[in-house]
């Protein structure tokens, strides 16, 4: 025990930096710092007299690199500061060098600017709704940024609906504001989500995981009677179906889906699919 | 005595716009640069070595919505909202750019439906225009379309002795 700490503690001051090429997939713990392919290079052996002039051809191509969530810079490399695999994401229009971030699993959501989220009113004070959306402070939404409101068409809000809305100012100094129209000013599926249903709450990962483009279990979810879905990205979803036994299911199902194999969801699916 | 020694002029009269304009351009720039100098003397600085700022090439983002392609977040299945269902077809087809095609030809009326329109089209705007004996020839057909029915002309029908 005391040689294992020893050892864990001498490599410490001596922590190298890792290439985030030799990483990706894996997990990373917060504090290391990772190199991006270039500067790997330099650093190389002692940076060689022939390296410099390969170097050369490969910075005229570099593009921006984008640090996503639990990344930050640190000087010309990346400071992981969150527990989790490291993902690499390669760039689409040859714009830029592309997109790190690391794939951690958490149930706290922190508002983030474009993230479309479930809200539930709380308060109705002049010209703005007060909204929870499970951050630090409850965002507010004015009542003209609803599609067609005008101060004289007020939009039918009322204490204790949801709200379905993305951001419009998410950051550590202010208050986040949401809104319920987009760019063009149309609402596109934004605004006050209709009568019943269940909401219910899930980790961050797995809402992501469900909207990935190729996700199985929407398909196979989706095949098993009518359903109306909506995923907030701060962990809340709200499911509708016709009946309140078929609701409470797939309530059921979404959030086991998250710990299950894929065999044992199709045992599931089966089963349902018969009874 | 009074003519023979000229007025002195203050520094600071002298710097006006109206009193340089009989300057040369020369003397101009010398006394513009001379002024340069003087503030920039009270300019206050540090005393550091020179910091070269690094070019950044690290952006950093805290959105997922850039890393990951996500769907979009109101889905609907087998029927049970067909406004949201249209959504997904709509905002999932953005991504990938492929349905703008197949959203030109729906706008367009299709050409039955321009030639039914205008077959009742001609009976409405004939009959505002007809004269209040003209009118009775409009009946209304079966779908409710108002159509002018041919009537046979009346003749002068000579009196038979």
């Amino acid at each position: 025990m005391a040689e294992a700490v020893g050892a864990v503690a001498e490599s410490l001051p001596g922590d190298r930096a890792r290439a985030a090429r030799t990483v990706l997939d894996q997990v990373v713990l917060p504090g290391e710092e990772l190199l991006l392919p270039e500067q790997e290079d330099a650093e190389g052996p002692g940076g060689a007299g022939e390296r410099p002039l390969r170097l050369n051809a490969g910075t005229r191509s570099r593009g921006r690199v984008v640090c996503g969530p639990g990344l930050r810079r640190c000087g010309d490399r990346l400071l992981v500061t969150k527990c989790g695999r490291l993902r690499h994401k390669e760039p689409g229009g040859g714009s830029g060098g592309g997109v790190y971030w690391v794939d951690s699993q958490q149930k706290r959501y922190v508002p983030v600017k474009g993230d479309h989220v479930i809200g539930i009113v709380t308060a109705k004070s002049g010209d703005i709704f007060k909204v929870d959306v499970g951050g630090s402070e409850p965002a507010s939404l004015s009542y003209l940024a609803f599609e067609g409101a005008t101060k004289r068409n007020r939009p039918n809000v009322q204490v204790g609906d949801l709200i379905y809305g993305q951001f419009v100012v998410a950051n550590k100094d202010m208050e986040p504001e949401m809104v319920c129209i987009d760019s063009c000013g149309r609402a596109s599926g934004m605004g006050v989500i209709g009568q019943d249903g269940l909401l219910f709450k899930v980790t961050l990962g797995l809402i992501r995981k469900l909207l990935a483009p190729d996700c199985e279990i929407l398909q196979e979810v989706g095949k098993l009677y009518p359903l109306e879905i909506v995923f907030g990205m701060n962990g809340r979803i709200w499911v509708k179906a016709k009946t309140i036994q078929q609701t409470l299911i797939l309530a059921n199902i979404l959030e086991a889906c998250e710990h299950m194999t894929a065999d044992q969801r199709k045992q599931i699916f089966s089963r349902l699919a018969e009874s | 005595m009074a003519a023979e020694r000229k007025t002195k002029l203050s520094k600071n009269l002298l710097r006006m716009k109206f009193m340089q304009r009989g300057l040369d351009s020369e003397t101009r720039k010398q006394l513009e640069e001379e002024e340069k100098k003087i503030i920039s003397e009270e300019h206050w600085y540090l005393d550091l070595p020179e910091l070269k700022e690094k070019e950044c090439f690290i952006i950093e983002e805290q959105s997922f919505l850039l890393c990951e392609d996500l769907l979009y977040g109101r889905m609907s299945f087998r029927g049970f909202n067909p406004e949201v269902e249209k959504l997904m077809l709509q905002m999932n087809a953005k991504n990938k750019v492929e349905e703008v095609e197949s959203e030109a030809v729906e706008l367009d009326v299709s050409d039955e439906e321009m030639a039914r329109r205008y077959e009742t089209l001609v009976g409405t705007i004939g009959k505002k225009f007809a004269k209040k004996r003209d009118r009775a020839n409009y009946e209304e057909d079966e779908n409710g379309h108002i159509k002018p029915t041919v009537k046979v002309k009346k003749m002068f029908l000579k009196p038979q002795d």
